[in-house]
């Protein structure tokens, strides 16, 4: 494939990473930014969301745009209600030290996963996308007559993938509205500021904390559901997407919402076109060191203000 | 059926919960070890029969070998108990100890100690993935206990490993690819573009195929790596040629129906001829959404998931006995699919392992060492009741089997065979002779 | 950071006797250890062997995260560099062991070095970050390297190779108590630590970072030296490993080996000398005895793991040491 025309597919590509990173992302960043804590189990919040898509797939049938829609509500609500059970019942019971809550969110992987193990199975299983059609996407180039259009051989993409980064992008954009125009959103950037002061405030902390954990872990598993369709559900699939979500967090810089987003879209971004130019794992490599380094250099992040 | 005396049919009625009771019998008797560390106890709570011999059951329960693991379980517990309604070993029934390695080579380790130590096993079985044959191998040559893996790695024949290990219930992928080679070129075409995982089981693949195509006088003319790590894949496929006239395809891990999938919504309507292992779709439903484009496209297969027109009566009864019905799939949940193609090699070396304590007058792990000569004379076996894949031919030096390979073709979302290797297809120079090492 | 506030807080009366009392009962440890050999039935014998070797990658580990504050998620770099750095050569330039660990030796010192050296630029959740993306390149390069390194099925050394100073390795006896000397070098080189000037330091840069600065102390240098001791004992500990148990793979280089210490080390009491042996001990048995009964045994290590962070936040001997050993490093 010419150079062009790769770009643009690896571009896509980069995008849809993207669009589901910075939903878990921006999760996982509410989270540390609000609670101050370091939540090992986002991972299998976002793997729960895929699993109960399939069930809710599974149990529902018909159409797969209805069940699809089904997911989309039931799933996140499911995940982010156990979430903050765990809230109640763990994390605040150990004060939210951030030591004690990496051992006791590392026991909840282990929860989560074997449980999940034992009831869904250790198969890979496909939900069917709501919508699903092949687009050929043209290129220009310079003949003996002037500009002349052509369709690259394999350049394409499908409507769901561009309906999921068109999805993300809304998502996002409520999330924003919700942190800056709602009253919710104050309470929880104040909390952010400082818990001792909102709490003197008459601001219900503990009910901050619960909720927060809820709608990190709830969007968590609303990109879950956005990318089954794509991937399969997998009892293990939660582990990668946690790291990268984690690298997104600190890349973009604690607490900074847009940061996170500017950030998912750039390492989104650069794994779709960095493995244009290198052998596949090769190109791994060098995504992982660059990121490595912009970190080492700016170690507050790309739009941080301080110092996590 | 129900009413049948023939005792391979036995198993059918009661297969899962035989299968458990196996289980909570080799768990209730670790147990007690466990908790006092008395090695005998367990030998004299089984006063009113013969004492058993116990195998230790190296399983991937968890992990990402997981999906295989459970259908490697339900194989052998359906192969344990053919064996024991048809009178055990020596007239002594088999014990299935079961523990999990995690699909982790510090854990498989781990596992081999506690079956040569504890649960003093006569042997240890059933491990798939190759990183935990390697890093397990060791310690069962250093405990000197036989270790009986299923792997399909070329781990044993390559010598690396020692001559307490052997594989002679499956075929290894050296032999797999290159008896692959000439119908590739033959049928397909000659220029090939290869993707495989990059690690050592990929590169197995694109070593061994390489130049196997070229003795055919075809060529690879691109090679892709994917890290194993991938979970989106349409970023990759632009690198392969537009003269590419065979892709060849090769993926293990839970990512792989993403990697099928996307490699359809790539090509379109116009794609090259197609040829993968079917370790890119194992456990996995042929009519999934998004596989429609396989159709027409080609697969090795160990052993033809679908049942084939030409079935063996011993494929059948093999079948019945597992509780897979004639899809492959699990006889009580259609959309279970099992891992069909390499399973059939716990069952083929259990009965290798009787037929070998039988030879060798097995009476216990005093007799380990004439087990594995009496396992390293064996030479051909029949396609039988105890071989339902096929014919093998055992190497002895090698301590590797060598069998018939299927190449199936998909139509109307169902496999069907279009060519099965001879066994000579399979064969390569001997790399090692175990038994020139001392016990 | 509270693990161990006692230790700096304490007050200067009798610091000697504290001292001794402490070195007597970790050296009272060492001999029980090597009496146990005697007596233990083989399958523990050998877990034990094992177990010393791991709980000395986890007093690497416990040096950076224990004492000084850091807290890695890329160990498992240094545990691959001893290992490869060892197997290597031995697998392909047919090195024998004693130059083949101290090859892996250096190899620890090397790239703890030059990893610490970069990733100290940064702190707190970003150091996290990225120790945890340099193991990750790590890991993805020996895959790149499959051609030496067999990528993620590894390779084998085999029993004939592993002699050391005439005794064969693999042999039972051999193989434990060649753990038990790693075992107890780790263990003495921490309690020395600790109680040297240096490891005081690095205590301080712990409790408070910004006033051991303003004492005076190069504070990035101190915590360079601790990644670099942590670095190389996790080296050290990945070479024996590869040695007695013959066999090297890139599972060990994977984030899941990283995660492993940080666990260890916080089940069995952060910042105490002995706490990365008995989380190590603890974690293992938890498995090994849980798996034989029941095929869910990650649900009870997990449910474990939130009960002990629950009931017993400082770790077993953390706990140990805040009501009965007030006394203990």
């Amino acid at each position: 494939m010419e150079l062009a025309p790769y770009l643009i597919l690896g571009s896509i590509e980069g995008l849809v990473t993207a669009a589901v990173l910075a939903l878990m992302a921006v999760g996982l960043s509410l989270v540390f930014g609000v609670m101050r804590v370091v939540n090992v189990a986002h991972g299998e919040f976002f793997m729960l969301g895929a699993v109960l898509a399939w069930f809710v797939a599974d149990m529902i049938g018909g159409h797969p745009a209805i069940s699809f829609i089904a997911a989309l509500f039931i799933a996140p609500m499911l995940v982010g209600s156990l979430a903050i059970v765990a809230d109640t019942t763990i994390l605040k019971r150990i004060n939210y030290d951030p030591e004690r809550t990496i051992v006791a969110t590392i026991g909840l992987l282990y929860i989560i996963q074997q449980v999940t193990l034992m009831t869904y199975g250790s198969n890979a299983r496909p939900v069917e996308p709501p919508f699903n059609q092949r687009i050929s996407i043209p290129w220009f180039e310079w003949t003996e007559s002037g500009l002349s259009m052509y369709w690259p051989w394999g350049l394409g993409t499908t409507t769901y993938k561009l309906a999921v980064i068109g999805f993300a992008i809304i998502l996002l954009l409520a999330i924003w509205l919700l942190m800056t125009r709602t009253r919710i959103g104050l309470i929880m950037r104040a909390t952010q500021l400082d818990r001792d002061v909102a709490q003197a405030y008459g601001i219900n902390v503990d009910r901050v904390y619960a909720m927060v954990f809820g709608l990190g872990a709830g969007l968590a598993a609303l990109a879950a559901v956005l990318i089954v369709p794509i991937q399969q559900a997998h009892y293990l699939m939660g582990h990668d997407p946690l790291l990268l979500s984690f690298i997104v967090v600190i890349i973009g810089g604690l607490g900074s919402l847009a940061g996170t987003v500017v950030a998912a879209v750039l390492i989104g971004l650069s794994d779709g076109l960095i493995s244009v130019f290198f052998t596949p794992t090769l190109a791994k490599i060098i995504a992982t060191l660059i990121v490595t380094f912009v970190l080492i250099f700016r170690p507050s992040g790309l739009l941080g203000k301080h110092r996590p | 059926m129900t009413k049948t005396s023939k005792p391979i049919l036995k198993p059918l009625l009661t297969p899962r919960l035989t299968g458990r009771r196996q289980v909570l019998k080799g768990a209730a008797a670790s147990l007690a070890l466990g908790a006092v560390s008395m090695p005998l106890m367990g030998r004299y709570a089984q006063t009113q029969s013969a004492e058993p011999i116990k195998i230790g059951f190296q399983v991937h329960r968890t992990g990402i070998g997981a999906a295989y693991g459970r259908w490697y379980d339900r194989t052998t517990m359906a192969a344990v108990d053919k064996i024991n309604s048809e009178g055990g070993i020596n007239g002594r029934p088999i014990e299935i100890i079961a523990e999990d390695d995690g699909t982790d080579p510090k854990r498989g380790a781990e596992v081999v100690e506690k079956f040569a130590t504890q649960h003093n096993a006569d042997l240890a079985f059933g491990t798939l993935f190759s990183h935990v044959v390697y890093g397990s191998a060791p310690r069962a040559g250093e405990l000197k206990i036989p270790y009986f893996v299923v792997s399909e790695g070329h781990h044993v024949a390559s010598g690396a490993l020692n001559r307490y290990t052997l594989q002679p219930g499956i075929t290894d992928v050296k032999s797999q690819v290159q008896a692959m080679a000439p119908f590739v070129a033959d049928n397909l075409g000659k220029k090939v573009t290869m993707v495989y995982p990059d690690f050592a089981f990929g590169h197995d693949h694109r070593d061994y195929f390489s130049a196997a195509i070229e003795a055919q006088g075809g060529k690879v003319i691109e090679k892709i790596a994917i890290p194993p790590t991938e979970t989106s894949f349409t970023k990759y496929f632009p690198k392969i040629p537009r003269d590419t006239e065979v892709i060849y395809h090769v993926m293990v891990g839970p990512a792989v129906l993403t990697f099928v999938k996307e490699m359809g919504e790539f090509f379109g309507s116009s794609r090259p001829e197609i040829f993968g292992f079917i370790d890119s779709l194992e456990a996995t439903d042929l009519s999934s959404p998004g596989l429609e484009f396989l159709e027409g496209t080609y697969f090795w297969e160990g052993n033809p998931r679908y049942a084939q027109a030409n079935q063996s009566e011993y494929d059948k009864a093999y079948r019945a006995a597992v509780g897979v019905d004639a899809n492959g799939a699990s006889v009580s949940d259609t959309k279970d699919v099992s891992t069909y193609a390499h399973m059939f090699g716990c069952w083929e070396t259990l009965h290798i392992v009787k037929a070998g304590m039988e030879a060798s007058g097995y009476s216990g792990t005093g007799d380990r060492a004439k087990l594995i000569e009496a396992v390293e004379a064996m030479t051909d076996m029949p396609h039988s009741h105890a071989h339902p894949q096929g014919a093998k031919r055992f190497n002895g030096k090698t301590h590797q089997t060598f069998g018939h390979q299927y190449i199936t073709r998909v139509n109307n979302s169902r496999l069907d065979l279009v060519h099965t290797t001879s066994i000579e297809d399979t064969l390569y120079p001997d790399e090692v002779d175990y038994t020139k090492q001392s016990f | 950071m509270s693990v161990s506030e006692t230790n700096a807080t304490r007050p200067a009366a009798k610091p000697l006797t504290n001292v001794k009392k402490s070195l007597y009962f970790h050296v009272g440890l060492i001999g029980v250890l090597f009496l146990l050999q005697f007596i233990l039935p083989a399958y523990h014998h050998g877990n034990l062997a094992r177990i010393m070797v791991l709980a000395s990658y986890a007093m690497g580990y416990n040096i950076l995260f224990g004492y000084t504050g850091l807290l890695s998620l890329g160990h498992a770099m240094f545990f691959a560099a001893g290992m490869y750095g060892m197997g290597l050569p031995m697998a392909h330039l047919g090195w024998t062991p004693e130059p083949a660990l101290v090859a892996g030796f250096v190899a620890g010192i090397v790239v703890s070095a030059s990893i610490g050296f970069l990733a100290l630029r940064t702190s707190g959740v970003s150091f996290m970050i990225v120790t945890l993306m340099f193991a990750q390149a790590g890991f993805l390069t020996i895959l790149y390297f499959g051609e030496w390194t067999r990528g993620d099925e590894g390779f084998v050394i085999q029993q004939a190779e592993r002699v050391m100073a005439g005794f064969d390795l693999s042999q039972p006896a051999n193989r434990y108590n060649a753990a038990l000397i790693l075992f107890s070098l780790c263990l003495i080189f921490t309690l020395k630590l600790v109680h040297s000037r240096f490891g005081r330091v690095m205590i301080a840069i712990r409790e408070n970072e910004e006033r051991t600065q303003m004492l005076g102390y190069d504070v990035h240098f101190h915590k360079w030296m601790a990644v670099i001791m942590s670095g190389t004992m996790a080296a050290l500990a990945g070479a024996a490993y590869a040695l007695l148990f013959g066999y090297a793979g890139a599972t060990f280089a994977s984030v899941q080996y990283s995660i492993f210490p940080l666990l260890w080390v916080l089940l069995g009491g952060a910042g105490t000398a002995l706490g990365p042996f008995i989380g190590t001990l603890f974690m293992f048995y938890l498995i090994d005895l849980s798996s034989s009964f029941t095929t869910a045994y990650m649900l009870i290590a997990g449910l474990a793991l939130v009960l002990l962070t629950l009931f017993l936040p400082q770790g077993l001997v953390g706990e140990l040491r805040r009501r009965v050993m007030p006394w203990l490093t």
